[in-house]
């Protein structure tokens, strides 16, 4: 009875949930590049978490995050889908 | 002079250029005198920029150390005065830093849609909604039938009708959340019986402590509701944390609700508000504790937790274990096993990072010990 009352709530709505992007391939190359690194040396994020299920990621995309910082204002981060 | 603002864009961060706008215009500066608080802004800027190779983590270790030992001297303790006991300043900040699952206090934030969050007595019936209630609380006596072989709850109609449960209901949840029982209802009680037959009495005994348990209504886990005025607007603080369960409820502000269980943040939201929920927390121990840390600091702490796409705490079976040099990870705790583990698989050592360098008396890589001299050689050429 209590599925009908509500859908389910969409966690990219939460006030703790910075903003993700998934990257194209064109993207991710030129980061790569600019940033002269493997993929393997950017942090992680799994493919079971609760955001990568909801953006339906695969292993090996990498996803930009867009961060509100104090520090700076908005600040941009990158994790790649792991296992 | 806007546009002199948006030349500095790419070189100062927004709150700081923010902050220049605003204060140049409270002392009316000219043009020419804002183009040089700018430039000297920005030189500023440059020169506090980190150097490549500087030691930041030792940095932040002795950030965080040196107030935690303020903090141990000033942290005090109601002792049961207050109406909610959470655990505050050293100890709360190691269970942040080792990430356990479940925090000593797990507490909720609950916050209302506008709609709800006025009226005191609309807040109070949420409250109650939202409070878990177990079959212990709707029974007014819990009987064991040894000849029979049966439990005999006595049911509260009183708590009933608050509840708005019919003794039907109550069965039916029964059957539904034990094994092997059937309940008859008699008058104003309920008869559970198991379907096994000759049960021990110390089973009997078990299902009587297990019915105590059953979850009739509200949010799993969440033993106690709390509101509270907040500025404007009425919250609700619960002890006990079910994030999930919560963010489903109708009435509530699931946007802004919260939870200090950061690893159940982890699981329902996502790493990225997990590693936002540590920093939260970590500033808002040290902010109680009048201590002032730059959240720089804190900020690499979440970063270096989460960097592998799950929390791990800064242990020895935490981030330690990630790192990749047996050396390094055999210096911190317990070193036997680790240098077992590496002779077994045959690791190689690459003596990339710094202590596994300090053991072996070499220059470490940082600083300016970071840059390595790299000859492009080529054949002579021979006239």
């Amino acid at each position: 009875m209590k599925e009908e009352k509500k859908d389910k709530f969409d966690i990219t709505t939460h006030s703790l949930v910075p903003e993700h992007i998934k990257l194209t391939e064109e993207e991710k190359k030129q980061l790569l590049q600019s940033y002269n690194i493997s993929i393997k040396q950017f942090p992680a994020i799994s493919q079971d978490d609760a955001m990568a299920k909801k953006l339906n990621l695969k292993i090996g995309d990498v996803i930009k995050i867009v961060r509100k910082s104090p520090t700076l204002g908005q600040s941009t981060y990158y994790r790649v889908v792991i296992k | 002079m806007a546009d002199l603002f948006e030349q500095y864009e790419v070189f100062i961060p927004k709150p700081v250029l923010d902050r220049a706008k605003t204060l140049t215009k409270q002392y009316k500066l000219s043009e020419k005198d804002t183009k040089s608080v700018l430039d000297k802004i920005k030189t500023t800027y440059e020169d506090m920029k980190i150097a490549p190779g500087e030691a930041i983590g030792i940095v932040t270790a002795e950030s965080f150390g040196e107030p935690g030992t303020q903090m141990i001297l000033r942290s005090f303790h109601f002792a049961g005065a207050s109406e909610m006991k959470v655990t505050m300043g050293l100890p709360r900040l190691i269970e942040i830093f080792d990430a356990r699952k479940n925090p000593s206090t797990p507490v909720m934030e609950v916050y209302l849609q506008k709609k709800y969050s006025q009226s005191p007595t609309q807040v109070k019936e949420i409250a109650a909604r939202i409070k878990e209630t177990k079959l212990e609380e709707v029974a007014s006596e819990f009987l064991l039938n040894i000849i029979e072989n049966n439990v005999e709850v006595k049911l509260a109609r009183k708590k009933m009708t608050e509840f708005n449960l019919s003794s039907k209901d109550i069965a039916d949840i029964i059957v539904a959340n034990l094994k092997n029982v059937t309940v008859d209802q008699d008058r104003d009680s309920l008869i559970i019986k198991s379907t096994i037959k000759e049960i021990k009495l110390s089973e009997l005994y078990k299902l009587k402590e297990k019915s105590k348990e059953i979850h009739i209504s509200g949010v799993k886990g969440i033993a106690r509701v709390l509101p509270m005025k907040v500025e404007e607007e009425y919250i609700i603080y619960c002890v006990g944390s079910n994030l999930k369960d919560m963010l489903e409820i109708e009435e509530i502000d699931a946007a802004r609700t919260r939870t200090n269980d950061v690893a159940e943040i982890g699981d329902v939201l996502g790493v990225e508000a997990a590693r936002q929920a540590i920093v939260d927390e970590i500033l808002k121990v040290i902010g109680e504790q009048g201590l002032n840390i730059d959240i720089r600091h804190i900020m690499l702490l979440a970063d270096a937790m989460t960097a592998t796409g799950e929390i791990k705490g800064v242990t020895r079976s935490g981030i330690t274990q990630e790192k990749e040099s047996v050396l390094a990870k055999a210096s911190f705790e317990t070193p036997i096993p680790h240098l077992v583990d590496a002779s077994l698989t045959g690791e190689v050592d690459q003596l990339s990072s710094v202590i596994e360098n300090v053991m072996l008396n070499q220059p470490v890589p940082l600083g300016t010990g970071l840059p390595g001299l790299m000859a492009k050689m080529k054949p002579k050429v021979e006239k």
